[in-house]
């Protein structure tokens, strides 16, 4: 498979940036929503939109009333998002418990997937039980109770959790706290009773739940999959995210360099634009290479998925950590390089910094996947 | 596709049947592979027969046309063969800068005559070409050369030095600029063709700081070059003062030759590797990890890279990039590869470290950045060409 868009995914990206640049930018949704104390972080609305135009689906399969399609679309889209700091549930809701729900049984499918196609509900999905990102340890419990499942546990970072119509948990049915298997994934619907959100504001303005589970009830078809069968959904819903928000940290770099390149052409000092100071062309330039080939790896890893390749796992641990690195130069460069303007709320670069701080912690950073390629690699 | 599976299955036999086994190790360094020439030698029969077979299938130039000695491959039987090789590690049959540089050069511009003559030469590995590009005082600085050929109707009378022309103490020929215009600093300069054994021209290797010479200055001291070797074979590439378009295409894929072999193309991880000598602390396992990320990450963006330059997609000024990235990281690999190492990669002339390959190789990459063009000079292209930064 070439390292490039095929004509279909051309013409989807191509309607896709326009789309989100005319809808989702800076001032229309992040600052609006923002500057508006909004509860849930993002926009109703351009989530309906988002539904008109198919993306809510995009992962799903056509007889789910998704548009069938694979994670190198998914991160079409979301490079998009990235680029136009765009709040958004699309990797919660689409990615994340769209891969998960993929396994569910036809009930679960039937009660669940419809309302996330149209852009009615968003999903989240809960992982995380401290503040770093750390899936092999799950202690979350639940434990059978009549038909169904008492689940007991904290959860961290569930992220646009409190606005989640449900929430798929990862919880463990069976083992310690340390085992591969006796892994469960349950569907919990908002208003179960014995869960609690507290909800944060988070640096990026993006809001995230921390989640109590006091003996909260659970049918028995609010399992997704298998009981204690749930590592391997878990893991493809890791695979898909990782690769995702790897897609999202490329947006969020090129914006970020578009913004300073297009400034170092603007600026002048010292009588001269300062972009023809060759202290900064080499830097933006290094960047420039560095940022390239985030994105690539980023389509690799993701076609990597889509063919179903044993070496996914490894590459999407590598694209991750690579757009970090890359990602983190970017905006970095951009608040130095926009200078005293950088700092100041009004300007836009610094809206790039915070949301990667945001994202190089979401389903793992930097050193924890250098860490995985380590692993995987057998040192 | 159906086409592409039978030539998978059948380079597969053949390789099987033409690759010795001491073939299919991975090339250490530039001394362990063959060049060809007037004055080649084989190391050994394996390495003899390996590169026999390959030119006699037209595999050591495999995407040239047969009529030039290639195997007339597209694209994509190119890559399934560059694939099945990788595949058992097989080593290139022949290393040449006729093949790097030269013929990509003589494709795009040459004339029927020289390709008929110079393609097929290389292609048999029976020329050894060197390049003369640089000079004192003119490195990165290229067009401000001075090396000159004074125009005496049929032939030039050429003066002047070079520098840094790798290998020019074993090539047979040399592909030069040469300033034919002293008035126009861009279009003034003749790519010229001629043979080193020719009167005046002579050469002294330059001994570096990894002990070895694979550099040279050459001295050229009124050599007469005849502007043509035959009906059809000019003594130039291109036209006369447009020299340099041709060094500027050719650059180019030295560039992506440099780059690729950065470490990125390596298909083994750094820290698997070194880890299997002895525990790593834990620092260097995580800057190895770092390392390998960066590494991979490379790796497709290669592949991504050629991908897009068989569809005329890409922007042309990548190769500065990717040339940029790669001997960085091929710089980086070797300074890991010393500290995994540890004081046995300091020994000059062990038996254990084939005299003192490691030190070597590692001092070897840090030419990498500079030849070819400096990594400074890279990231002044893609400052420029790319992000059209002002003034670049």
């Amino acid at each position: 498979m070439p390292l490039y868009y095929d004509d279909d995914q051309a013409m989807l990206a191509d309607s896709a940036s326009d789309f989100i640049r005319e809808e989702g930018a800076i001032a229309k949704q992040l600052r609006h929503w923002r500057d508006r104390d909004c509860k849930d972080g993002f926009g109703h609305g351009l989530w309906e939109q988002f539904g008109e135009m198919g993306f809510t689906g995009i992962l799903l399969p056509e007889e789910d009333g998704g548009l069938g399609m694979g994670q190198v679309e998914a991160n079409i889209v979301l490079e998009e998002i990235g680029a136009n700091l765009t709040p958004s549930p699309f990797l919660s809701s689409s990615v994340l418990a769209a891969t998960a729900l993929k396994h569910g049984s036809d009930d679960t499918r039937g009660r669940w997937l419809p309302d996330l196609v149209a852009g009615k509900n968003v999903y989240a999905v809960a992982i995380d039980e401290g503040p770093k990102h750390r899936p092999e340890k799950i202690a979350c419990k639940a434990e059978k109770s009549g038909n169904g499942f008492k689940l007991t546990g904290k959860k961290d970072f569930v992220v646009y959790g409190a606005s989640a119509e449900m929430i798929v948990v990862a919880a463990r049915t069976s083992g310690s706290d340390s085992d591969a298997d006796g892994i469960t994934l349950f569907a919990v619907p908002q208003d179960a009773s014995g869960m609690s959100h507290d909800s944060v504001r988070l640096v990026d303005s993006s809001m995230a739940s921390h989640i109590t589970f006091d003996s909260v009830e659970l049918d028995g078809d609010a399992v997704i999959g298998e009981v204690d069968g749930g590592r391997e959904i878990l893991n493809a819903m890791l695979r898909a995210g990782r690769v995702g928000a790897a897609a999202e940290g490329v947006g969020v770099a090129r914006g970020a360099m578009d913004m300073t390149v297009d400034y170092l052409k603007q600026r002048k000092q010292f009588g001269k634009l300062i972009g023809e100071f060759q202290a900064l062309q080499h830097r933006a330039a290094h960047l420039y290479s560095e940022v390239e080939i985030a994105r690539a790896v980023t389509i690799k890893a993701a076609q990597l998925i889509d063919a179903g390749s044993e070496q996914a796992e490894l590459m999407t641990s590598v694209a991750k950590a690579k757009v970090a690195k890359a990602a983190g130069l970017a905006v970095k460069e951009g608040v130095q390089m926009h200078g005293g303007i950088g700092m100041t709320d009004e300007y836009d670069i610094g809206l790039y910094m915070k949301r990667d701080r945001a994202l190089q912690e979401f389903l793992g950073d930097m050193y924890y996947h250098a860490g995985r390629v380590a692993e995987l690699s057998g040192y | 596709m159906a086409d592409l599976e039978q030539f998978r299955a059948e380079t597969r036999s053949w390789l099987e049947a033409n690759c010795p086994p001491e073939m299919r190790k991975p090339v250490e360094d530039e001394n362990d592979v063959y060049w060809g020439g007037r004055n080649a030698k084989f190391k050994n029969d394996a390495q003899k027969s390996w590169f026999e077979a390959c030119r006699d299938k037209g595999y050591t130039v495999p995407a040239w046309p047969k009529a030039y000695g290639g195997a007339g491959l597209s694209p994509a039987e190119a890559k399934v063969l560059r694939e099945e090789m990788a595949r058992i590690n097989a080593r290139p049959p022949l290393s040449s800068f006729g093949i790097w540089m030269l013929g990509p050069a003589l494709l795009h511009f040459g004339t029927e005559g020289q390709k008929q003559r110079f393609l097929n030469e290389i292609a048999r590995g029976e020329i050894r070409w060197c390049q003369g590009y640089s000079e004192p005082g003119s490195g990165s600085d290229l067009v401000s050369m001075q090396t000159y050929g004074e125009d005496k109707g049929d032939h030039w009378i050429v003066n002047g030095q070079k520098i840094w022309t790798s290998y020019a103490d074993e090539a047979d020929w040399i592909f030069c600029l040469v300033r034919t215009d002293k008035d126009n600093k861009y279009q003034g300069i003749t790519f010229m063709l001629f043979d080193m054994a020719g009167d005046g021209v002579s050469t002294k290797p330059i001994k570096l700081i990894s002990g070895n010479s694979p550099f040279c200055e050459t001295f050229m001291d009124d050599v007469k070059v005849p502007k043509s070797y035959g009906e059809d074979i000019p003594a130039y590439v291109g036209e006369i003062n447009r020299g340099w378009d041709v060094a500027k295409y050719l650059l180019g894929h030295e560039r992506e030759m440099i780059s690729a072999t950065g470490g990125g193309d390596r298909a083994s991880s750094l820290g698997a590797v070194t880890s299997r000598q002895g525990e790593l602390d834990p620092v260097l396992r995580a800057e190895m990890a770092l390392f390998d990320v960066d590494a991979l990450a490379f790796t497709a963006m290669s592949e991504k890279f050629l991908d897009e330059v068989k569809v005329g997609k890409g922007h042309p000024a990548q190769p500065n990039m990717l040339k940029y990235a790669g001997t960085e990281l091929n710089k980086r690999r070797h300074e890991l590869l010393m500290a995994a190492g540890g004081s046995r990669t300091l020994e000059w002339e062990s038996e254990e470290t084939e005299h003192g390959k490691p030190a070597r190789s590692w001092l070897r990459t840090k030419a990498n950045s500079i030849e070819g063009g400096t990594s400074e000079v890279m990231l002044n292209v893609v400052a420029k060409r790319i992000l059209e930064l002002p003034g670049a």
